[in-house]
């Protein structure tokens, strides 16, 4: 048995596979399939300081080795997570991340303020990559002065691991990223889904009902990997992967090419077990070359 | 009631009407216990354009032979793809999911009579969940008269009708008058000659529109099962919502309107929840 656990600044993960926002619930959904304190973290549903009730349906469109949605951060408020959800979790022994969204920078920030208190959440994910909301979301991480205000409202009032979880749908994902680390992000983790569109040719319309949504699965890992590449050369703190991991080899690619952990998104809809079987064939393959801590693989690839 | 993910056996499978295979899957353990209108995710292997689950709705369960139905209408590559599977075949499922048919307590039993009247009425493919709750509102309600008004565009799209028969008196439209009444469910004249106690729907959401504006109109308990595109099945990816009226909190206030997931706190809803009236 290799050594499997990981740090991501401050924050101690018992393995390196973590959930994707938006893909596992509050991790209860998936109990009777996980047992959830084997996953190394679980980052939940994304939550914004307001109840959202987020796009109407069509939400979602099969693609070719993918999907994409257009849910919209539909969530009940940061209070209502943090006094009827948070208490259903704390006792697990996992690592509880909360996604953070938000319309203004004050707005990430109160919401990141709440969060902050909550003693068996150790870090929080800031979501300035969400292709699906007009009033923020992506809009400040598009540019490296939007991007920098967010983190650094939210740095002032959060004193625990901040990760930043950026957009791929950018000329430039490394300038982002320093921005980001220059302004106080602990990690930086990507990618967020890239913006598509799926088309109905009988209704002659489009599928979604914003028109577009994110797209995530296998068919973004080739473009994922690449830029994990991209942002490692860029900046000097974690890099957390995700885009399209199925399986541990997915997850082995990632760590190669520089991400010091990372999450698994869609595939838990294709199997609602993906992240244990992926831990223990991260495990697996290490045990059979011989390699002791999984951290020595991280980028060993240039 | 605990969620497994487990390889089920084809046992038999085959072509019934013109476009709908119906597939017999047994396990050597014993199968959970399941609802009618809950559903099973199935996942589909070698058919490269199908990438997420596809949610079947549970047709029949029969638990000494430990045995599923499922019915499934052939309209994609993934059910295409379902066809093609063999006597022996594995089919690797997530169930039983979603929240099923339930009965009103008390079921109002109007006119004087002893016998609910429960009607069950399905269009296309969604003619495939009423089999298992027929036969599971003659095993729990011993003195219930159930009657099956099935629809389809025309007497093929009608399946398994000996199988409903076992279970109630089975009603039949055809828009082409093919089979039974011609028209739609809604044209058929039982419904204008009888009074139901509870009904309980399946089928294109026109069709369930018109039958919950029925029940409505008669006053009658009703539920629908919804079919809304989904990925995850689990309630976690909020793609499948649909739009929900709470109850009413006090007199005079607005219902308050949320999205809720149809593969959770579905596929059956009240009429009540449903925000269809207009």
């Amino acid at each position: 048995m290799a050594k499997l656990e990981v740090s991501i600044g401050a924050l101690q993960l018992k393995n390196p596979v973590m959930t994707a926002s938006g893909t596992f619930g509050y991790g209860l959904e998936f109990q009777d399939f996980v047992p959830l304190d084997q996953i190394g973290g679980i980052i939940v549903k994304g939550t914004t300081l307001a109840p959202r009730e987020g796009n109407d349906y069509p939400r979602m469109a099969e693609t070719p080795m993918g999907m994409l949605n257009c849910v919209g951060l539909q969530n009940k408020g940061v209070d209502y997570f943090c006094e009827h959800i948070y208490p259903q979790l704390k006792d697990i022994d996992t690592a509880w991340i909360v996604n953070v969204s938000g319309s203004s920078p004050e707005d990430y920030a109160e919401c990141a303020a709440r969060v902050d208190a909550l003693e068996q959440v150790p870090a929080i994910e800031l979501n300035i990559s969400c292709p699906n909301v007009r009033d923020g979301g992506m809009a400040f991480g598009v540019t490296c002065a939007g991007a920098k205000s967010v983190v650094k409202a939210v740095r002032e009032c959060y004193h625990k691991t901040l990760i930043v979880k950026l957009s791929p749908n950018v000329t430039d994902i490394a300038e982002i990223a320093r921005a980001v680390e220059a302004a106080g992000a602990d990690a930086v983790s990507l990618i967020n889904t890239l913006m598509g569109t799926a088309v109905d040719i009988e209704r002659r319309r489009r599928v979604l009902s914003i028109g577009t949504g994110g797209l995530s699965g296998p068919c973004v890992k080739p473009v994922a990997l690449r830029m994990v590449l991209q942002v490692r050369k860029a900046v000097k703190i974690p890099i957390i992967g995700l885009g399209g991991i199925m399986n541990a080899k997915d997850a082995l690619e990632f760590m190669m090419c520089g991400a010091s952990a990372i999450e698994i998104g869609t595939a838990n809809f294709i199997d609602p077990a993906v992240t244990i079987k992926v831990r223990d064939g991260i495990n697996e393959w290490l045990d059979s070359h011989g390699i002791n801590d999984v951290s020595d693989i991280v980028g060993v690839i240039e | 009631m605990g969620k497994e993910i487990r390889d089920l056996t084809v046992r038999s499978i085959q072509k019934v009407g013109s476009r709908f295979v119906h597939i017999r899957l047994g396990s050597n353990e014993p199968l959970p216990q399941m609802v009618p209108g809950q559903f099973v995710q199935v996942r589909v292997d070698g058919s490269p354009s199908t990438f997420l689950r596809r949610p079947i709705s549970i047709n029949f369960v029969d638990y000494e032979s430990n045995e599923l139905w499922l019915l499934v209408a052939v309209v994609g590559d993934g059910t295409r793809r379902l066809a093609q599977l063999q006597e022996g075949d594995s089919l690797n499922c997530v169930l039983p999911l979603g929240k099923g048919f339930s009965l009103p307590q008390p079921l109002q039993k109007k006119g004087g009579r002893n016998t609910p009247k429960v009607l069950l009425v399905g269009g296309g493919v969604g003619i495939a969940p009423l089999l298992y709750q027929g036969y599971t509102l003659n095993q729990r309600l011993k003195d219930a008269e159930v009657t099956f008004l099935l629809g389809g565009r025309s007497s093929s799209d009608l399946v398994l009708l000996d199988e409903f028969a076992k279970y109630g008196r089975v009603l039949t439209t055809t828009e082409d008058g093919s089979l039974g009444t011609k028209g739609f469910v809604t044209n058929h004249p039982a419904l204008a000659a009888e009074r139901f106690d509870l009904i309980q729907c399946c089928g294109p959401t026109p069709m369930m529109k018109a039958v919950v504006s029925y029940a409505w109109k008669k006053d009658i308990a009703c539920q629908a099962s919804l079919e809304n595109l989904m990925a995850c099945g689990l309630g976690a990816c909020l793609c499948c919502v649909e739009k929900i009226a709470s109850p009413i909190p006090s007199e005079g206030r607005e219902p308050v309107v949320r999205n809720v997931c149809v593969c959770k706190d579905g596929p059956v809803l009240n009429k009540e929840e449903l925000t269809w009236q207009s």
